[in-house]
C-alpha cells in the first residue's frame, strides 16, 4: 500500500512542481543567455509574467479543434511525465511523448497558414532526427540494467551512464532538438530571427500559446528527468549528482544555443542520425559482446 | 495578478522609412539599451504581439499590409509611431505616393518624434504605451 502512496506523491509532485521548476529554469535560461551576450536580461520570473499575460489576452483561432489539439498536447505531456516519475515502463513514456508531439503537429497543421504548416513539417523532420536516439536510449537502459521499468533502472548498484556513455552523449545531442535550441531550432524559435514568422507556433495566440509554454515546462523537466536517470543508482549521493549533471547539461545546451547558427533540416537529420549510429549503435554493440 | 505591462512583446513594421529609425529600434535590443530587461521581446508574429512599432510613412502599397498586421494582433494592443515619418509623413509628406503618418490607416496611441528617433525616446514611448495597454486591458 505504501508503495502506491509513494508513487501517488511523486506523480502529484510532478504535476504541481514541474511547471514551477520548468518556468524558473526557462527564466534562468534567459538570464544566462542575456549575460552571455553582455546584457542585463529579464527577471528570472519573466516566463511566468509572459504566461499570465498570454492567458489574459484575446485568443484568435479559426476553429475549436485547435483548442482540443493543444489541450491534448498538454494532457499527454503531463501523462508521459507522470508515467516517468511514477516509475513505469520507459518505452511507454517515450511512445506517449511522441503521441503528444503529434497533437502539437496537428494543432499547427489545422489552420490554413503556410508558415504554420511549414513549421509542422519541420517539426516532423525534427522528430525523424531525434526518435532513433530516444528509442536506442530505451534499448540501452534495458541492455545495461535488464529492465525497462524506470523504478528498477534507478535502483541499480551502478549508474547506467557507466555502461552507456555513448548513448548519454547521443541523448544530450538530440536534447538540443527537443529543447528547441540553436542550431536545431528549425521548427520554431524563441527569437525573432525566424525565416518563416514563428514557424509551428505562428497560429497560436493568447491562451493557446500559454498552453504551449506550460507544456514545454513539463516536457523540459521530464527530459531532464531522463538525463538524471542515466546517473541515479541505489546510493543516496547519486541524487545530488544527478541534479548537478542536469544543470551541467542544461548549461551546455544554453552555451551551444548562443554560439551556433541555425542549420538546414538536412544537416540536422544527417548529423543526428550519424551521432545515433556511431555513438548509440557502437555503445550497444560493446554492451552486447564485451559484457 | 501580474500586469500585462510586465511582458510586452513588440512587432516592428518598417513602412517607407529611410531605415534610420529601424536601426535605432534594433539598437534598443543591443547590450547598451537591452529592452529585454523590461520583459520586452521583439517578436516577428502579429499574433504574439502586444505593441506595434511603426517606422516610416504610409504609402499606397503598404496601406493594406499595415491594416492587416493590425487586424491580426489580439486585443488588447497599442500602436507606437516611431520617428517623424510615422507620425505625419515627415520630409516625404508631399510625395505623390505617401498618404501620411501611420494614423491615416490605424489608430496610433503614442507618437515618438525625431529624425531618427533616439533609442532613449523609443524606450520612453514604449513605456508610455504600456500604461495605455494596461488601461485598455482594464476596459
Amino acid at each position: 500500500m505504501s508503495a502506491y502512496v509513494a508513487v501517488l506523491i511523486r506523480v502529484i509532485a510532478f504535476i504541481v512542481l514541474a511547471p514551477l521548476l520548468g518556468g524558473l529554469l526557462s527564466g534562468i535560461d534567459r538570464k544566462i543567455t542575456a549575460r552571455m551576450q553582455g546584457r542585463k536580461g529579464p527577471s528570472v520570473l519573466q516566463p511566468f509574467y509572459d504566461v499570465i499575460k498570454l492567458i489574459n489576452k484575446e485568443t484568435l483561432s479559426i476553429g475549436r479543434m485547435q483548442y482540443l489539439y493543444m489541450f491534448c498536447f498538454l494532457a499527454f505531456i503531463i501523462f508521459t511525465g507522470s508515467c516517468f516519475f511514477a516509475g513505469l515502463d520507459i518505452l511507454l513514456v517515450f511512445f506517449v511523448l511522441t503521441t503528444a508531439v503529434m497533437f502539437f503537429v496537428l494543432a499547427a497543421s489545422f489552420p490554413n497558414s503556410p508558415f504554420s504548416r511549414m513549421g509542422a513539417m519541420r517539426e516532423l523532420a525534427q522528430m525523424l532526427a531525434y526518435e532513433p536516439m530516444v528509442l536506442l536510449a530505451a534499448v540501452g537502459f534495458y541492455k545495461a540494467t535488464g529492465t525497462f521499468a524506470v523504478n528498477d533502472i534507478a535502483r541499480q548498484d551502478v549508474s547506467a551512464i557507466i555502461y552507456l556513455p555513448g548513448i548519454f552523449i547521443g541523448f544530450v545531442y538530440i536534447l538540443t532538438i527537443k529543447f528547441r535550441k540553436s542550431p536545431f531550432d528549425i521548427s520554431t524559435s524563441h527569437h525573432a530571427h525566424q525565416e518563416m514568422v514563428k514557424g509551428i507556433t505562428t497560429e497560436l495566440s493568447g491562451g493557446m500559446f500559454a498552453i504551449l509554454e506550460i507544456s514545454h515546462w513539463y516536457e523540459n523537466i521530464m527530459l531532464l528527468g531522463v538525463v538524471a536517470l542515466f546517473v541515479i543508482n541505489s546510493h543516496w549521493w547519486s541524487i545530488p549528482l544527478a541534479i548537478l549533471v542536469c544543470f551541467i547539461v542544461y548549461f551546455i545546451e544554453i552555451l551551444i544555443d548562443n554560439t551556433s547558427a541555425r542549420v538546414k533540416w538536412k544537416l540536422m537529420l544527417s548529423s543526428a542520425w550519424a551521432v545515433t549510429f556511431i555513438l548509440g549503435t557502437v555503445n550497444l554493440l560493446i554492451l552486447q559482446y564485451l559484457f | 495578478m501580474a500586469k500585462i505591462s510586465k511582458s510586452p512583446w513588440l512587432l516592428h513594421y518598417d513602412g517607407s522609412s529611410c531605415n534610420g529609425c529601424d536601426i535605432e529600434v534594433l539598437a534598443c535590443l543591443t547590450p547598451v539599451y537591452d529592452v529585454e530587461r523590461f520583459g520586452i521581446i521583439n517578436t516577428g508574429n502579429p499574433k504574439h504581439a502586444d505593441i506595434l512599432l511603426i517606422t516610416g510613412g504610409i504609402n499606397t502599397q503598404n496601406k493594406q499590409v499595415v491594416e492587416q498586421i493590425y487586424s491580426q494582433m489580439p486585443n488588447p494592443k497599442v500602436v507606437v509611431a516611431v520617428g517623424i515619418c510615422a507620425c505625419n509623413g515627415g520630409v516625404f509628406k508631399d510625395c505623390y505616393n505617401i498618404l501620411g503618418g501611420a494614423d491615416k490607416v490605424i489608430p496610433v496611441d503614442v507618437y515618438v518624434p525625431g529624425c531618427a528617433a533616439r533609442p532613449e525616446s523609443i524606450i520612453d514611448g514604449v513605456v508610455k504605451a504600456l500604461d495605455i495597454l494596461e488601461k485598455k486591458r482594464e476596459v
